[in-house]
């Protein structure tokens, strides 16, 4: 069985490697064992060892998940011009953001695990067997559309590597309409993700129709400020080709991108502040603090700091096109998405709480161990897809028939 | 455990000395040996647990089933013996409440009784109930004082808001939940079935009143403050990990009893009562009185009124 022998083949390839990938792959490993071992700690005693309470009641985890939705959907910015626009030199990196969209998406899904407090009852969540309260709850819709979207990535990139592996040209017509649902399905992740939060009412913070497109504005600078680290150092590290062209393309989707973020921001700001009502009282609490508590003032400013600058250097040509100017750019974005759309997102809505209470969230040694685990299982495994995908498509791995008649 | 039995005489120790051999034997060696495993609980028990289905699609004979397994686990957990019932709703009632908010004066006497009828968490400080301290003549709660802590009150220039669950009769609580763990019963209250909720905590982040609140840890109740008078839906022991509200004493309003919070009130401010009866306390105060409810403007329709004199 080919398929078979492509699997075996390619999980063998994500284990080899000089010392250098070995050592990289157990300084990964240590990381998500010493956070699982603080998960434990967070099963036995409760979530009570976070810094979350009835009054902030998402904080550290839930921040991550929303920024990792949007990495992951960002995976679509190579997608479009790989297969609609039929760009060589994206098409020769393509499957490599569908990995980092796997890994993002696996990160997201594990981020919203950690933070139940009944993890074991995962189940009650299948349909039939469970209870699936889809179509009406927003959470049900985003465990629906991230499973999906998690598939759509793992199953084209099978199709392409195994068609390549058996030194064949995929058949475009047959994962032509797959590509096209994907395009659309990432679009859709991250709009769900933000219709979560905009749902409600309750949270005058969250509750604003700019949410779902502040959302994709966002994901379309931190993710490919993220892809744009990650290919260089994919083409410092192998012979694998990483076409300039790619770069550069991806810097000025990005710095468009943060441009209209940076503009939602500030639309955001205006009406929220113009003619300052109750329903402000969040964003108040975030940029300048509330009642004597401003525990996230520093960190919005930094943020928007990071940003603004960033933005300055991705807008002026001759900076953008030196390497060292763009990746300082690339980190500042990264970053600053990472506390915009993550803490500076999630805590707010929870401050003040619907009855006028103020009640400030910090995380935990925990809930760090933990992210910090999570963020390491998902780099572990966009490395090991990295690793078989990126000898696949330089043919050192190669279905030979004859192979296949001695047993593995 | 009946309430009469005092807990500071000897026949009582003895008697609960006695109790404990006799489960002993009762639950036989499998349990002697399950018990650091399984918290106490047999194996069987465990084993039904992980499996049991959500409140509406048990048959009878498995909510029974459940029911008994929730005072053996009430049993091993607490040491004391509590009865789970599973009253169903009254046909033609839907429950509604009322406040007149010129009557409170901030005792807080509905918070104590609540947190004893229902069984919340004494460690946690779990509270279904929050009273506002206002200044007079402000009804911005950002202003409020949630832990107001005079020597006496009422205080001079202060009024005073007790908030709850409002059993908003389109409540955006049940919508977020992706489990339906959480639905309206026949007779408008809101419940949770602790058993089947994952602890997302969706729903509190969708509740605009605060009005649910998370088992962040195993809720610490004093064995001879417990009380044994409990329902499925409602007072019941709770794990840990899972989201709870006030259910409008379902235990004792299902029986025709009043709320604990109405019948501790010294200032007769809360009126509860059956909405569809024409001639109920509450219609007469809906009727007549100046009526308003919190955050009208979100839609939720809530079946919990503010009125003054």
């Amino acid at each position: 069985m080919p398929v078979i022998r492509f699997i075996f083949d390619g999980v063998r390839e994500m284990f080899r490697g000089p010392r250098e990938y070995w050592i990289w792959l157990a300084v990964l490993s240590l990381v998500v064992l010493f956070g699982a071992a603080r998960y434990s700690q967070q099963l036995t005693e409760g979530l009570v060892v976070t810094g979350m309470s009835d009054q902030v009641s998402w904080g550290f985890y839930i921040s991550n998940f929303a920024f990792l939705v949007g990495i992951a959907a960002a995976a679509v910015l190579l997608v479009i011009p790989a297969y609609i626009f039929d760009r060589k030199d994206v098409k020769e990196v393509v499957l490599v953001g569908e990995g980092m969209a796997v890994a993002a998406v696996t990160m997201a899904i594990l981020f919203v695990i950690a933070d139940l407090g009944r993890p074991d009852r995962l189940w009650h969540m299948i349909p039939v067997i469970g209870r699936f309260h889809w179509p009406i709850s927003l959470l049900a819709w985003d465990v629906l559309v991230l499973s999906v979207y998690f598939l759509l990535n793992l199953a084209i990139p099978f199709y392409v590597l195994y068609s390549r592996y058996r030194g064949k040209e995929p058949n475009f017509r047959l994962y032509f309409p797959f590509v096209v649902i994907a395009m659309f399905w990432a679009i859709s992740i991250h709009t769900v993700t933000a219709f979560l939060f905009s749902a409600n009412p309750a949270r005058p913070f969250w509750h604003t129709a700019l949410l779902g497109p502040r959302f994709i504005a966002s994901a379309f600078a931190s993710g490919p400020a993220l892809i744009i680290i990650t290919l260089q150092i994919v083409r410092k590290l192998t012979s694998y080709n990483v076409s300039q062209t790619v770069i550069d393309l991806l810097a000025l989707i990005m710095t468009t991108a943060l441009q209209i973020s940076l503009f939602f921001v500030g639309a955001e700001l205006f009406t929220d502040f113009y003619n300052e009502g109750a329903h402000a009282a969040s964003i108040h609490y975030l940029f300048f603090g509330l009642g004597g508590f401003y525990s996230l003032k520093a960190w919005i400013w930094f943020a928007l700091a990071l940003n603004l600058t960033a933005v300055v250097i991705l807008m002026i040509h001759p900076l953008r096109q030196k390497t060292l100017m763009l990746n300082i750019a690339c980190v500042l974005t990264f970053v600053g998405i990472w506390i915009e759309k993550g803490m500076g997102l999630v805590i707010p809505g929870f401050v003040p709480t619907p009855l006028g209470e103020i009640f400030e969230y910090w995380p935990t040694s925990v809930e760090l161990a933990v992210a910090a685990a999570i963020w390491a299982f998902g780099v572990l495994i966009f490395t090991l897809l990295a690793k078989a995908v990126i000898a696949i498509e330089q043919g050192k791995l190669r279905y030979r028939a004859k192979d296949a008649m001695y047993p593995l | 455990m009946s309430n009469e039995t005092g807990s500071g005489n000897d026949g009582d120790k003895f008697d609960q000395a006695r109790r404990n051999f006799l489960r002993g034997i009762g639950m036989g060696t499998a349990a002697a040996v399950a018990q650091p495993a399984w918290g106490g609980q047999t194996f069987q028990d465990t084993f039904a647990d992980f499996f049991q289905k959500d409140y509406r699609r048990m048959s009878a004979e498995e909510i029974e089933a459940a029911l008994e397994r929730i005072e053996r686990k009430a049993q091993a957990r607490y040491d004391v013996e509590i009865e789970c019932q599973n009253t169903p709703p009254q046909p033609g009632v839907v429950y509604g409440y009322a406040i007149n908010i010129s009557r409170c004066k901030g005792y807080r006497d509905c918070v104590h009784a609540c947190v004893k009828e229902n069984n919340l968490g004494r460690d946690s400080q779990m509270q279904y109930i929050r009273v506002l301290e206002l200044d007079q003549g402000d009804f911005n709660l950002e202003h409020s004082d949630h832990y107001y802590e005079p020597e006496t009150v009422p205080v001079e220039g202060k009024h005073y808001l007790p908030v709850q669950c409002m059993q908003c009769d389109d409540p955006p609580c049940v919508k977020a939940c992706p489990v339906e763990a959480t639905w309206m019963e026949p007779d408008g209250i809101v419940v949770v079935d602790y058993d089947w909720c994952i602890g997302c905590r969706y729903c509190m982040a969708a509740c605009p009143y605060w009005a649910r609140h998370f088992n962040w840890t195993v809720p610490e109740i004093p064995a001879e403050e417990m009380n044994t008078n409990t329902h499925y839906l409602g007072n019941r022991p709770r794990p840990r990990g899972v989201v709870e509200k006030c259910h409008f004493c379902i235990h004792r309003t299902r029986k025709g009893q009043q709320p604990a919070c109405m019948e501790a009130c010294p200032t007769g401010s809360r009126i509860f009562g059956n909405l569809l009866d024409p001639d109920s306390e509450i219609r007469y105060v809906l009727a007549n009185k100046q009526v308003f409810r919190l955050k009208e403007d979100l839609g939720t329709e809530p079946k919990f009124w503010y009125y003054s004199d």
